[in-house]
């Protein structure tokens, strides 16, 4: 035990990441900045919803980041734990899950202050709008779970079965929830005739999605290698 | 005594039967989730002001927001039992499949919870003054499917909750998400069926609560195993 034990610690000591600049990361973050540059100063402003309206370039990247990067990646990695018990596979899950949870914030933050002067209200129970809510409190109990559970093995397989059920849930939430009437805008950009959104819009919007993207691999890393360190730490700690 | 392991039905049931034995013998839990489901139909009634709501509008909603609380209590017993002595280790031990473990516990559980619902439901019809008795037929079997969806997922959450350091805290905060879905498609039914409009308005409500029975009942069956492996 105790021999699998170091080695397994040297191991991970190894793979652990060196001291440095995360360009990732950073190339996240000036991706980001350069697109919400564009969106104020070079992208004409909507004709009926004014400036609001470039609430979108950050309201629904961030959605989409939250509901089929992150949220997907937990789903996945939490399958394959449960099928390969691979403690690297529930490293990903938790790392998309705390991620995901700073995305689905922004999400739920902006789209309030976009629909305060769009829909005259702050919050509605719009289909859309109750399924991110939901999602981001699916997130926080997998996130209070894990940080229930002492031991370790039994952490990952708990919360394996957990974001695997919170996937599955999803559909259920959003047909129970598009049952009531939505109110939000039906997708105007990927609609089979021309999309109603100015060109110089669509080069602001569409490598949003990418920058977005970009920014969310680059925080998945880091919190991931976090997560190394902080294991090779502990399997320090254990040998001591 | 067999000396052939019982199949998975046998399993299930000698399961079920020990949990309703020491629920039986007891009767704590059941009395006070009744109690606690009868006094949230009261508290609900005077959480509103009766001559602008009509009690046949609030009746629906309050009857499932009710269900799913109480059954919380119940289910939070459920693997709870088990944590004296180390229970379940025993019952790990047991020449009984995973599955089975599983499936008895729900059974169990379900047997709880509706006999709650067979009490809390007539008495709403009398606290609330509703006429369910035309519709206590369709009104059972929203009741059970309701029930089924609540437990596939409660069973599942009571069996990792109770191993936590958050215990009877978590198991809300797990599982009150996954029972929207039936909480909705169950209060839409009921209030559709009160106002006596046609079975096709209440269908895709229903739809709902029938596919969530079924893809939670099984895939909570396919995973209670790893909640409980070494």
């Amino acid at each position: 035990m105790t021999t699998s034990g170091s080695s397994s610690a040297r191991v991970t000591t190894a793979s652990a990441p060196s001291q440095g600049v995360d360009w990732l990361l950073v190339s996240g973050f000036l991706a980001v900045a350069a697109f919400y540059v564009r969106a104020i100063f070079y992208t004409p402003i909507e004709a009926v919803q004014g400036p609001a309206q470039k609430i979108l370039y950050v309201h629904a990247t961030s959605a989409f980041v939250a509901l089929y990067l992150a949220f997907g990646l937990l789903g996945i990695a939490s399958a394959l734990y449960l099928w390969l018990k691979d403690e690297k596979l529930d490293l990903v899950a938790e790392s998309a899950a705390e991620v995901g949870l700073v995305f689905t914030s922004v999400v739920l933050v902006t789209g309030p202050l976009w629909g305060k002067p769009i829909w005259g209200a702050w919050w509605t129970w719009d289909a859309r709008l109750t399924l991110t809510l939901f999602l981001w409190f699916l997130i926080v109990g997998y996130l209070v779970l894990r940080g229930a559970v002492e031991d370790r093995g039994m952490r990952a397989r708990y919360s394996a079965v957990l974001g695997l059920l919170s996937i599955v849930l999803v559909p259920f939430i959003h047909l129970s929830v598009y049952l009531f009437r939505t109110m939000h805008p039906m997708p105007i950009v990927l609609k089979p005739s021309s999309p109603s959104m100015s060109p110089e819009m669509q080069w602001t919007f569409f490598p949003a999605f990418g920058a977005m993207a970009l920014l969310f691999v680059g925080l998945l890393r880091a919190r991931y290698r976090l997560g190394l360190l902080r294991d090779a730490v502990a399997a320090t700690e254990r040998e001591r | 005594m067999q000396s052939t392991p019982p199949g998975l039905f046998r399993a299930s049931w000698l399961v079920a039967r020990k949990d309703l034995a020491i629920e039986f013998r007891t009767r704590t839990a059941f009395f006070s989730t009744l109690v606690f489901a009868l006094l949230g139909l009261t508290i609900f009634f005077f959480a509103w002001d009766p001559t602008t709501v009509a009690a046949i509008d609030l009746a629906p909603g309050v009857l499932w927001a009710i269900f799913a609380f109480s059954g919380l209590l119940g289910l939070q017993r459920s693997f709870g039992v088990e944590q004296a002595d180390r229970a379940m280790d025993a019952l790990l031990a047991a020449p009984l499949d995973r599955e089975a473990v599983y499936l008895g516990k729900a059974v169990a559980n379900l047997l709880f919870v509706g006999g709650v619902q067979l009490v809390t439901i007539p008495a709403l019809a009398l606290f609330y003054n509703v006429p369910l008795a035309g519709i206590a037929l369709p009104l059972a079997g929203v009741a059970l499917l309701a029930a089924i969806g609540l437990v596939a997922v409660g069973t599942l959450f009571s069996s990792m909750a109770v191993n936590t350091r958050l215990a009877e805290l978590l198991l809300p905060m797990l599982s009150l998400p996954f029972f929207l879905p039936i909480v909705v498609s169950a209060s839409m039914t009921t209030a559709r069926l009160l106002a006596g409009r046609p079975a096709a308005e209440a269908w895709p409500w229903l739809r709902i609560l029938l596919a969530f029975d079924l893809v939670f009942g099984v895939a909570c069956t396919l995973l209670f195993p790893f909640t409980v492996e070494e």
